[in-house]
C-alpha cells in the first residue's frame, strides 16, 4: 500500500482537501439557501400537498367511520340496499356530523361520484335528530332517570373524569370527557356514541354532557346494545336501572330507521347510493386518476363513463394536439426571425429585438383581450378579409372563441419564447460557415439545410421544449379567446379548482398532466438528448 | 477539369492570364472606397500572396475573387471568362478560411464529402477521393473524428484537404494559419507550398505576416489604402520597394527624410534634414528639389571604412545599444537626428561587437539606398 500523503501540519491530506472543500460547498450551499428555503415553502410543499389531494380521501372514513365499519359486512354485489345496522350506524354518523355541520361537505364529495348525494345528505341532515326517539319515550316512561344527565354520566364516565370535574374551579374549559373502560366492554355502541355526544357537547356547544340530555340516537344505541346483550352485567348503583330497562327492552316498540330513512328521501333504497358510499369508503383511492381519463369505478370494477360525460381524454388529446400545432406554427414563424436577428447589423438587429421583446413588456392579459377585438366576427381581421373581397360579408370567419383563435393568440403570445434561445444559438453560427459551404459548391439552399439548419437544432429543441411545456399548460389565453372548442385541459383544471371545488379531480389532472410533460422531456432527452438544448453560449 | 497531379507553373501562358482584375472598385457604404481600382493578373499556377495592414482591402479583393462581395465596379476574370454575376457555389473556387470553418456536425470524412455529394458524385468515387485527399496532407487516419475532436493543426490541414478534394484550379486562402503557433505555421506554410506546386493549382493566399507571403509565394501584392501598393517576386519586393510604404511594411527598414540635391544618371545626392549628404538611387524621385524618404536595409549598412568605396558619403553614428540576437548581432545607432537607426551585422567569428557610446561612421553602397516618395 502506497504511503499516505500529509499535508504541511501532519494530518492527511485527503482529510485537509476534504476539509477544504466542505467549507467551500457549505459556502456555496448558504449561498442558495434562501431561495431554497422560499421555493420549498411556496412552490415544492404546497405543489405536493396538492398532488397528495388527488389520492387522498379520508373525509369519507372520517365523517361516518360507523357507517364504513358496517358496510364492511355488507354483500355488496347483491343489488339491495343494506342491512338495518347499516342504517343504525348512519343515523349515529349523520347526527355528529351534523351538529359538527360536516355532513354537507361529505355529501360534496359524494357527489362527485354521484350526482343526487349532496342534497340527499342535507335533507337527511335536518331530520336525523328525530330518530330514536321512539326509544327515549320509552326508556323515559320505563324510569324517569334515563332523561336525566346524571344517570348517563354516572354510567358511561370515567371515575377519573368525574373527580376531575369536580375539581374543576369552573374557569376555562372543563375537562375532556373520559369514557370509562368498563361502559366501553359492556355497552359498545353507546359507550361510542356518547363518546361522540360528549364530545360535540363540550366542543361545539361549550357546555358540559353532565348537563345535557343525549341525542335520541344515543337511546337507539342502547336499546341496540341491550337487545344484543340482555344478560349484560353492569356494578355499582345504577346496575338496577341498566338490569330493569334490559328485562324491559324485548318489549319495546321499535323503530324501523330504514324506513325512517327511506321516508327522508326515496334515494336511500338506491343501491347505487350504498355502492357509491362503499366504493369511496377507503382513506385513499384512485377514482380522481380514473375519473380524469374518463373511468369510473363501479361494481364490476373500472368502467369507462357513459358516452356523453367523457370530456378529459378529448382535452388532453386536444391540449397536446393544439400545443404541437402552437409549437410548429412558432418554429415557422420565429425561424427566419432569429436569423433575421442573428444575421443583420447590431443597430438594425437591436431595433428587431426590441419588437421581439416588446410583448413581454405588455401584459399578458391585454394581448389576450387585443387578440379578441382583433379576431371577433366584426374584428378587423374579418373587416379586412372582407374589404379585400377574400371572404363574403355574410360568410366572416369564425376566428374565435373556437381552436383557431386559441392557436392564433398563442402563438403569437410564445413567439419570443421560441424565438430567443434560436437567435442565441443562430448568433454562435459563424457565418463563414455558409460561405465555406457556398464555396464547396453548395447552392443556398443545400448551404442551409445542409450546413446552417443542423446547427441550429438545438435552437429548436430548447423553443420547442420551451413553447410546448408553456403552452401545454396555458390558461388564460384559451379561456378568454378559446369558447368551448378552443379550451386546454387547465381551463377545467381551473374550473374544478374554483367552481366545482373538486380539488381531488383538479389535483389528479394536474399530475397527469405534470407526468405527460416529464415523460415527453425524458424521450426528448432520449432522441434529442437534452445535451443539445443549447439557450445560447 | 481535374488537375490533380496535372499541369505546373512552366504550363501557364503570362499573355492568357487565369486571373485577371480588371479596374475593379469596392464600395460598401457608397462613400468610401475600400479598394480603389484594382488591376491585377496572374497565370494560372502562380502561388499569389495578397499582403496588407488591416483595412488594406485584400480581404474584400478575396471575398469578391469567391463571391461573397460583389464589385462595385470593373471585371474579374477567370479563365477569360467574367465571373463578377455568377454566384460563388458555381466558381468552383476552393476556399480555406480563417477559422477553418469545418462543419462541426460532421465527420472529417463527411466535411470532405459534401462538396463532392453536392457535385453528385458517385459514392465510390467520392470515398476514393477523399481518402486521396486525406492522404494529401496524411490525415488518413482521422477520417471518422468530429472536427472538435482535433488539434488546431489538424484542423487547418483537412480544411485544406476539403478545399481541395473537389479538384479546383483556384484555391483561396484567407489568413489560413493565422491561428497556429509559430512552429506550426512555419510547418504548414511548406507543406501548403509543396502541395500547391505539385498539383499545379494557382493560390490567392491573404495574409498579413510578412514572413509568410515572402516565403511562400512566387509574387506578392503588396495592399494599402485599397491600392496595390507593388507586385513583384518575394526578393525583388524586399531589395527593390517601389515606395516608401513597402520599403516599411516589408521586413526591417532605416528610414532617413531630406532633399533630392542632385540627380545624375543611375544615382543621385540626398541632403537629409540634419545637414548631412547621402548617395542614393532615385526610385520614386525626379527632379532637384523634391522631398524623399531614403530606405536604407539594416544588414547593408557598412561601418568598416575598407569596404566602401573612396568616394562614398558617410555618416557620422554614435551606437546606442547592442543587442545580441544569436544568429545576428542588432546595434542600434543615433544618425543624421534619429535614434532609431538600425544596423545588423552576422554573428561571424571576425565580427567587430560595438560598444555603446562609441563614435563610428557608417556608410553604404549607392544602389543599396533608394529614395523613395516622401
Amino acid at each position: 500500500m502506497a504511503e499516505q500523503v500529509l499535508a504541511a501540519d501532519g494530518t492527511p491530506l485527503k482529510a485537509s482537501l476534504n476539509r477544504a472543500l466542505r467549507r467551500q460547498k457549505m459556502r456555496a450551499l448558504l449561498l442558495i439557501a434562501p431561495l431554497l428555503l422560499f421555493i420549498m415553502l411556496t412552490f415544492i410543499i404546497p405543489i405536493g400537498q396538492m398532488l397528495f389531494r388527488s389520492v387522498e380521501n379520508q373525509i369519507v372514513g372520517d365523517t361516518i367511520p360507523r357507517t364504513v365499519e358496517a358496510l364492511d359486512s355488507w354483500d355488496h354485489d347483491a343489488d339491495a340496499v343494506p342491512p338495518a345496522p347499516v342504517f343504525d350506524a348512519l343515523a349515529q354518523d349523520l347526527m355528529v356530523a351534523v351538529e359538527l355541520k360536516e355532513h354537507t361537505r361529505l355529501g360534496s364529495r359524494l357527489n362527485y361520484e354521484m350526482s343526487g348525494i349532496s342534497s340527499l345528505f342535507r335533507k337527511s341532515g335536518r331530520k336525523v335528530d328525530d330518530i330514536g326517539e321512539v326509544y327515549t319515550d320509552q326508556f323515559v316512561a320505563l324510569d324517569p332517570a334515563w332523561e336525566e344527565p346524571a344517570t348517563w354520566v354516572g354510567l358511561l364516565a370515567d371515575p377519573k373524569w368525574i373527580a376531575a370535574r369536580e375539581a374543576w374551579d369552573g374557569t376555562g374549559d372543563e375537562p375532556a370527557f373520559i369514557m370509562s373502560r368498563a361502559a366501553k366492554t359492556v355497552l359498545p355502541q353507546t359507550a361510542s356514541i356518547y363518546a361522540d355526544f360528549a364530545r360535540v357537547i363540550q366542543t361545539e356547544d361549550n357546555d358540559s354532557p353532565a348537563e345535557e340530555e343525549p341525542w335520541h340516537v344515543v337511546y337507539l344505541a342502547l336499546y341496540n346494545d341491550l337487545t344484543a346483550n340482555p344478560s349484560l352485567e353492569v356494578t355499582g348503583p345504577l346496575s338496577g336501572l341498566v338490569s330493569s330497562a334490559a328485562t324491559a327492552v324485548p318489549s319495546f316498540e321499535t323503530e324501523d330507521v330504514v324506513a325512517t330513512f327511506e321516508g327522508f328521501d326515496d334515494d336511500w333504497k338506491n343501491p347505487e347510493v350504498w355502492e357509491t358510499i362503499y366504493t369511496y369508503s377507503p382513506a385513499y383511492t384512485n377514482g380522481y386518476f380514473l375519473n380524469s381519463v374518463d373511468l369510473q369505478k363501479t361494481n364490476e370494477g373500472v368502467a369507462w363513463q357513459p358516452e356523453n360525460e367523457q370530456i378529459y381524454l378529448t382535452l388532453f388529446w386536444r391540449t397536446m394536439l393544439m400545443s404541437m400545432t402552437i409549437t410548429i406554427s412558432c418554429i415557422l414563424l420565429g425561424y427566419p426571425v432569429a436569423w433575421m436577428l442573428a444575421n443583420l447589423p447590431a443597430r438594425k438587429a437591436n431595433m428587431l429585438m426590441i419588437l421581439v421583446l416588446l410583448p413581454f413588456w405588455t401584459s399578458l392579459l391585454v394581448r389576450t383581450s387585443a387578440w379578441k377585438v382583433l379576431l371577433q366576427n366584426q374584428g378587423v381581421i374579418n373587416d379586412l378579409l372582407v374589404w379585400i373581397g377574400f371572404v363574403a360579408d355574410d360568410n366572416r370567419l369564425a376566428l374565435i372563441n373556437n381552436a383557431t383563435g386559441t392557436i392564433i393568440a398563442m402563438t403569437h403570445i410564445l413567439l419570443p419564447f421560441m424565438i430567443l434561445p434560436l437567435y442565441s444559438v443562430m448568433q454562435t453560427i459563424p457565418v463563414t460557415y455558409l460561405r465555406a459551404a457556398k464555396s464547396l459548391g453548395a447552392t443556398n439552399w443545400t448551404a442551409f439545410w445542409r450546413v446552417y439548419f443542423p446547427q441550429s437544432v438545438p435552437g429548436i429543441g430548447a423553443g420547442s421544449i420551451l413553447v410546448f411545456i408553456l403552452s401545454i399548460g396555458y390558461y388564460i389565453t384559451p379561456e378568454i379567446v378559446g369558447g368551448t372548442k378552443g379550451v386546454f385541459i387547465s381551463n377545467r383544471i381551473a374550473y374544478h379548482i374554483s367552481s366545482s371545488l373538486n380539488w381531488g379531480l383538479a389535483a389528479a389532472l394536474g399530475a397527469i398532466l405534470l407526468a405527460i410533460v416529464l415523460a415527453l422531456y425524458w424521450a426528448y432527452d432520449r432522441i434529442v438528448g437534452i445535451d443539445n438544448v443549447k439557450l445560447g453560449g | 477539369m481535374p488537375i490533380l497531379g496535372g499541369t505546373g507553373l512552366s504550363e501557364a501562358k503570362s499573355d492568357n492570364a487565369f486571373v485577371e482584375f480588371e479596374r475593379v472598385q469596392k464600395s460598401y457604404d457608397g462613400e468610401n472606397l475600400v479598394v480603389k481600382d484594382l488591376n491585377l493578373s496572374m497565370p494560372k499556377g502562380e502561388f499569389l500572396t495578397m499582403l496588407g495592414p488591416s483595412g488594406s482591402g485584400k480581404t474584400t479583393c478575396l471575398m469578391m475573387l469567391a463571391g461573397f462581395e460583389t464589385a462595385t465596379h470593373g471585371s474579374i476574370r477567370l479563365d477569360g471568362v467574367s465571373i463578377n454575376n455568377i454566384p460563388p457555389h458555381k466558381r468552383g473556387i476552393g476556399m480555406v478560411f480563417q477559422n477553418y470553418a469545418l462543419f462541426p456536425h460532421m465527420t472529417v470524412a463527411e466535411n470532405l464529402s459534401f462538396p463532392l455529394e453536392v457535385r453528385k458524385i458517385g459514392k465510390s468515387d467520392r470515398e476514393e477521393k477523399v481518402m486521396r485527399a486525406l492522404g494529401m496532407v496524411q490525415m488518413q487516419d482521422f477520417a471518422g473524428r468530429r472536427p472538435a475532436q482535433l488539434s488546431g493543426g489538424q484542423q487547418q490541414r483537412i480544411a485544406l484537404a476539403r478545399a481541395l478534394v473537389f479538384e479546383p484550379e483556384l484555391v483561396l486562402m484567407d489568413e489560413p494559419l493565422g491561428a497556429l503557433d509559430k512552429q506550426l505555421r512555419e510547418t504548414l506554410q511548406f507543406e501548403i507550398t509543396n502541395l500547391a506546386h505539385e498539383l499545379g493549382i494557382t493560390v490567392v493566399y491573404v495574409t498579413h505576416d510578412q514572413t509568410e507571403a515572402l516565403t511562400m509565394s512566387d509574387r506578392v501584392a503588396v495592399f494599402d489604402d485599397g491600392r496595390i501598393q507593388q507586385l513583384a517576386p518575394p526578393d525583388e519586393l524586399y531589395e527593390a520597394p517601389q515606395n516608401s510604404f513597402v520599403a516599411q511594411f516589408i521586413g526591417e527598414n532605416n528610414t532617413l527624410e531630406g532633399v533630392v540635391q542632385e540627380i545624375k544618371g543611375n544615382t543621385c545626392i540626398v541632403k537629409l534634414d540634419s545637414g548631412d549628404v547621402i548617395d542614393a538611387i532615385p526610385v520614386n524621385v525626379s527632379k532637384v528639389g523634391e522631398r524623399t524618404k531614403v530606405s536604407i536595409r539594416p544588414e547593408r549598412v557598412e561601418f568598416d571604412k575598407s569596404r566602401l568605396s573612396p568616394d562614398a558619403h558617410t555618416l557620422k553614428a554614435e551606437v546606442l545599444e547592442f543587442i545580441y540576437m544569436g544568429d545576428i548581432f542588432r546595434t542600434r545607432l543615433r544618425v543624421a537626428g534619429t535614434d532609431e537607426f538600425i544596423i545588423k551585422t552576422r554573428n561571424a567569428p571576425d565580427q567587430v561587437r560595438l560598444t555603446p557610446g562609441s563614435q563610428i561612421e557608417i556608410g553604404w553602397l549607392a544602389e543599396d539606398c533608394r529614395a523613395l516618395d516622401a
